[in-house]
């Protein structure tokens, strides 16, 4: 026989970064960006007369309110990506069961969910759930930005039910053979053995998942949520349609997703390559 | 019935196995005593390793009949965990649970399975651990051992569940060559001390020193069979002999 385990692929080993990062942002970097925005407001600067403010006195005057919608922004994407972690677990480990039935729909839910724009189920979810629900005697609002996370969820849910999935398949099936054989039940293999393993090499993708969910929150502008994307439509508005305004705000958002989202893409890599070291 | 030990502790009868259409055990049958060793030696792909898999049920079988103290193995309504835990594996790989240290791998059966108290457990892992010869190695990550140690480790690990017979499945095939012989002296040990070893192994040297009885297999039936120094020394089927001849 082989010396080297022949069910041990390339494409089953943990993911492994590169090397060396070849662009790493610094501080200045940060600058530049900001330096940029300042830069494209300077042509509205210029056109600025008497009767109005300068771009910059707006942008100041807006500030508090753009970064509250943005908290929202951040809040909608932590609240969606609790719930679809742990019904993605759910449907993950499902995807692994033993009864076909079980596999088979976990499978199916995993797939319709996975492949449909993300914004079709916000609007799915929009219009499908109701403004309230009545349990008993109670009553539960549902209220729009709800609707948004639990429409945003969806996607989510079925993303990390393949994450669970894929780790649990890409770890050598000698850890199940060693364990069974050592009498251990299905369930203590995988939640003493196998699930302990797949953290390690669920962590990278399920960051990387996060940071696309946050980008994605500013979708449920589109349904009515007063997150930042709304907001800054109402700004404009409220600003009476100023054009010279149009660039120096939206690049304010920009950098704003930029600076929540880059660490945690660095994180990520990071994570990537220390694991690829010690599996 | 109930099983005596004056009856073979793993009786192989006339078994089949087959992957798909693929038949790898063509009706093998073979019978191990308390305390006895034997050595099933082949070439490769004759069926070796899928055979002593069958013993503790990893994988199933399409006929025949394989008794463990008396307990049907190829019954649908077999007990797998009362099964697994008379038989100790250890595999080729090693197969060690690389989150736990070594001390953890050998405590996490009797903890979690036989549901021994934990000081107990303890102290019978550190035993193990001396007993394998890796005193000092107790808090090392598999992925801190050597290839021989984390053999030793998984060997120390099946011992923990104090089986009553032991597979070994090809299980020096992976190490480098002088780490081997730490763990043949191992299997050695074990064997003196009475335990019943069914070996899957390349190492002619080694099963002719410990094994009571070879059993040379070839594309999914037993060949030929006998004590150590009959089956070497005056092996009478062609294939045994074209074997042997290439191996020695």
């Amino acid at each position: 026989m082989n010396k080297t385990n022949p069910k041990i692929m390339p494409v089953m080993m943990a993911p492994r970064a590169r090397a060396t990062d070849p662009i790493r942002l610094k501080a200045w970097h940060g600058a530049a960006l900001a330096a940029f925005v300042v830069l494209v407001s300077i042509p509205a600067f210029a056109q600025a007369d008497g009767a109005r403010d300068s771009v910059f006195t707006a942008l100041a005057r807006w500030m508090p309110l753009l970064l509250k919608g943005f908290i929202f922004n951040v809040v909608i994407s932590i609240s969606a990506m609790a719930i679809g972690t742990l019904a993605g677990a759910a449907l993950g480990l499902g995807q692994i069961s033993l009864s076909s039935w079980v596999r088979k729909t976990s499978w199916f839910v995993t797939q319709f969910f996975r492949n449909a724009p993300w914004l079709v189920l916000l609007f799915f979810a929009m219009f499908l759930l109701p403004f309230e629900l009545r349990i008993g005697g109670i009553i539960i609002p549902l209220p729009d930005y709800l609707k948004a996370i639990i429409g945003l969820s969806l996607p989510v849910m079925a993303n990390v039910s393949e994450i669970v999935r894929g780790a649990v398949v890409s770890l050598p099936s000698g850890q199940w053979e060693a364990a069974e054989s050592l009498a251990f039940t299905r369930t203590q293999v995988l939640w003493r053995i196998i699930l302990p393993q797949c953290v390690k090499r669920m962590l990278p993708p399920w960051m990387n998942l996060y940071s696309i969910l946050t980008m994605a929150t500013v979708l449920a502008s589109i349904v009515g949520v007063s997150e930042v994307m709304t907001l800054t439509g109402q700004v404009l508005a409220a600003e009476g349609g100023r054009t010279d305004l149009l660039l120096p705000i939206y690049s304010t958002v920009l950098l704003m997703f930029f600076i929540y989202c880059y660490p945690i893409a660095r994180l990520t890599l990071r994570l990537e390559k220390k694991f690829a070291v010690k599996t | 019935m109930t099983w005596t030990d004056d009856q073979p502790m793993v009786s192989v009868k006339d078994v089949r196995k087959s992957f798909g259409a693929l038949e790898v055990l063509k009706g093998v049958s073979l019978d191990v005593m308390k305390g006895e060793v034997i050595c099933i030696i082949g070439p490769s792909g004759s069926g070796k390793s899928t055979l002593i898999r069958c013993i503790n049920a990893l994988n199933d079988i399409q006929g025949g009949s394989i008794l463990v103290e008396g307990q049907e193995v190829n019954d649908p309504d077999l007990d797998k965990l009362e099964l697994r835990k008379k038989v100790g594996m250890v595999f080729q790989q090693y197969n060690l649970f690389p989150h736990k240290t070594a001390l953890e791998n050998i405590m996490m059966a009797p903890l979690l399975v036989l549901k021994d108290d934990k000081a107990a457990v303890e102290k019978l892992a550190r035993r193990l651990i001396k007993k394998v010869r890796l005193e000092g190695k107790e808090d090392s990550y598999p992925g801190e051992l050597s290839g021989g140690q984390q053999q030793r480790v998984a060997i120390a690990r099946s011992l923990a569940m104090n089986p009553d017979v032991m597979l070994f499945d090809e299980v020096t095939a992976a190490l480098d060559p002088e780490t081997v012989n730490e763990v043949l002296t191992t299997i050695k040990d074990l064997a003196k001390d009475g335990m019943t070893c069914i070996l899957v192994t390349h190492e002619m040297g080694f099963a002719r020193e410990v094994a009571d009885h070879i059993y040379f297999t070839d594309r999914g039936v037993i060949v030929e069979h006998g004590a150590p120094d009959v089956f070497f020394d005056a092996a009478k089927d062609p294939r045994t002999v074209e074997f042997l001849g290439q191996i020695l």
